[in-house]
């Protein structure tokens, strides 16, 4: 089957205007906000809202860094393949910040929980939010629940939700995969 | 790049393919950011339980591994041969199989003898980490200086590392040998020739009996400790040399071998350093060395084995 577009270019730039905006509301100068990407697609989003965050408002000093949460996951030894880890690159202490946490997708949560596992190592935040780009509904595992949302989309469990960049690091396009014996 | 290793057992640098090495080294780099952190610990192996089986005395191998099965959550138990059952006859076998009979899911080993890891591995059933046997291999090391010398100098292709002393009764030499040609740099092995073993050059490394040319051809050397302790195997045999201070007059790195060589390469030192023997004091603290470096990177180059190991440890 042809995968389906579920955000092209254009409601993709949208989107990521409006979920800048909606960061700058609740965060006003962000002098005690961090932002977290996680590795390795949540740091490509992250990179893009911080970007944007600067053009529309050149003042702010916000923080960012980039999670890996590989030595944190569940499922370490219940997978085929060790998966390849990367690196976590936050040169700051979280303690009594505000973290924003940044991933593409959210389908099962356990990424997320992960995380939180992993920046316990920076500190102890004063709270935590969730900024996805998409968020698959009721797939949920564990109960998380993001702050900001792009695009809430249905999906089922065998299907999947490609975030795709241009080489620069531009918003392209999200895809919804469905395998040909479906 | 492979996401996992093509072993199950680490007991020697021969047995890796260069993919491994590399592997190893990317989630060394990880690691070492790790242990870098504010709190320097990954729950990733917390539900494996490590034996720690140390046949032959150690400090520094000892103290590393424990710590990075620490940083990683894992449950140890440790064992030395002093003050155990192996002084009242028991055999290695039986020793491990009792161990292993309270749920271990790996063993960390020791061993005066070569090839005691693979016998372990042939007769038990459990993931085995060779931690030095005899003057046979001792792979973490191996791997450690490699790293050190990477972080320093950049990829190993074609770089030139020099082995200088005792290399007949070490492990961490043929370890070395092993790990830097797999990557493919050039090694040459630099000593007096009572140390230099028969045929070494089968392995792919050159032989060099002068200290000065040795250093002015590296851009790494490694210098080894004289083992003492191995050097009478046998009441029969005679000394390799004919004392401490014609070694050292010959053998030993300062700075007037460098003066003359016109070149200081990178230092490292495997540890323990006798101090003013094999190194004088001066270059071992130098900019040049990276001895305590190679220390840090241990424990990260051995969280990085037993991770990548666990992975296959299946529930």
């Amino acid at each position: 089957m042809t995968p389906k577009v579920l955000l092209d270019k254009k409601l993709f730039e949208l989107i990521i205007n409006r979920l800048c905006y909606q960061l700058i509301e609740n965060h006003d100068d962000f002098s005690n906000t961090v932002l977290i990407g996680i590795q390795p697609r949540g740091v490509i989003l992250a990179d893009l809202i911080f970007k944007r965050l600067k053009e529309i408002s050149p003042k702010i000093a916000l923080q960012f860094g980039a999670l890996d949460i590989t030595f944190f996951r569940d499922d370490f030894r219940r997978r085929e393949d060790p998966v390849l880890a990367n690196s976590t690159k936050i040169d700051f202490l979280i303690e009594d910040k505000k973290v924003i946490l940044v991933d593409d997708v959210l389908f099962t949560g356990r990424t997320i929980r992960s995380a939180f596992d992993a920046l316990l190592a920076f500190g102890r935040p004063d709270s935590i939010e969730l900024l996805v780009l998409i968020e698959r509904r009721f797939s949920l595992q564990v109960p998380v629940r993001p702050e900001y949302i792009g695009k809430s989309v249905d999906s089922i469990a065998s299907q999947r939700v490609l975030v795709k960049w241009k080489s620069n690091g531009e918003p392209d396009k999200v895809i919804l995969h469905t395998s040909i014996d479906e | 790049m492979n996401n996992s290793l093509s072993v199950k057992h680490l007991l020697g640098i021969k047995q890796l393919t260069s993919e491994d090495i590399q592997l190893i080294f990317h989630h060394a780099e990880k690691f070492k950011k790790v242990i870098n952190q504010p709190i320097k610990k990954v729950p990733s192996l917390r539900d494996i339980t490590i034996a720690n089986l140390f046949f032959e005395n150690s400090t520094r191998t000892k103290l590393s591994f424990e710590l990075a099965e620490k940083r990683l959550s894992a449950d140890i138990i440790n064992f030395s041969a002093s003050g155990s059952s192996v002084k009242k006859g028991e055999t290695l076998i039986d020793t491990v199989n009792n161990i292993l009979s309270m749920k271990i899911d790996m063993v960390v080993m020791r061993h005066s003898s070569p090839g005691a890891p693979h016998f372990l591995k042939e007769n038990t059933d459990t993931v085995i980490v060779n931690a030095g046997d005899g003057t046979h291999e001792h792979p973490t090391q191996g791997l450690l200086d490699s790293f050190s010398i990477r972080e320093k100098l950049g990829d190993l292709k074609g770089k030139k590392i020099a082995i200088v002393g005792d290399i007949k009764h070490s492990r961490v030499a043929l370890s070395n040998i092993f790990c830097l040609l797999k990557q493919g740099a050039e090694v040459k092995v630099c000593g007096p020739a009572t140390l230099i073993p028969k045929h070494i050059e089968e392995l792919g490394v050159t032989v060099e009996y002068d200290l000065v040319k040795a250093v002015q051809w590296a851009d790494a050397v490694n210098m080894l400790r004289i083992q003492l302790e191995r050097q009478a195997d046998s009441e029969l045999e005679v000394a390799n040399f004919p004392s401490l201070r014609e070694y050292s007059k010959l053998y030993q790195l300062n700075n007037e071998v460098l003066i003359k060589a016109k070149r200081t390469p990178l230092i490292l030192h495997p540890g323990p350093i006798n101090r003013g023997v094999e190194i004088t004091s001066e270059l071992a603290d130098s900019e040049k060395s990276v001895i305590l470096e190679q220390v840090e990177n241990g424990v990260a180059i051995r969280m990085a084995v037993i991770y990548l190991l666990a992975s296959h440890i299946k529930r």
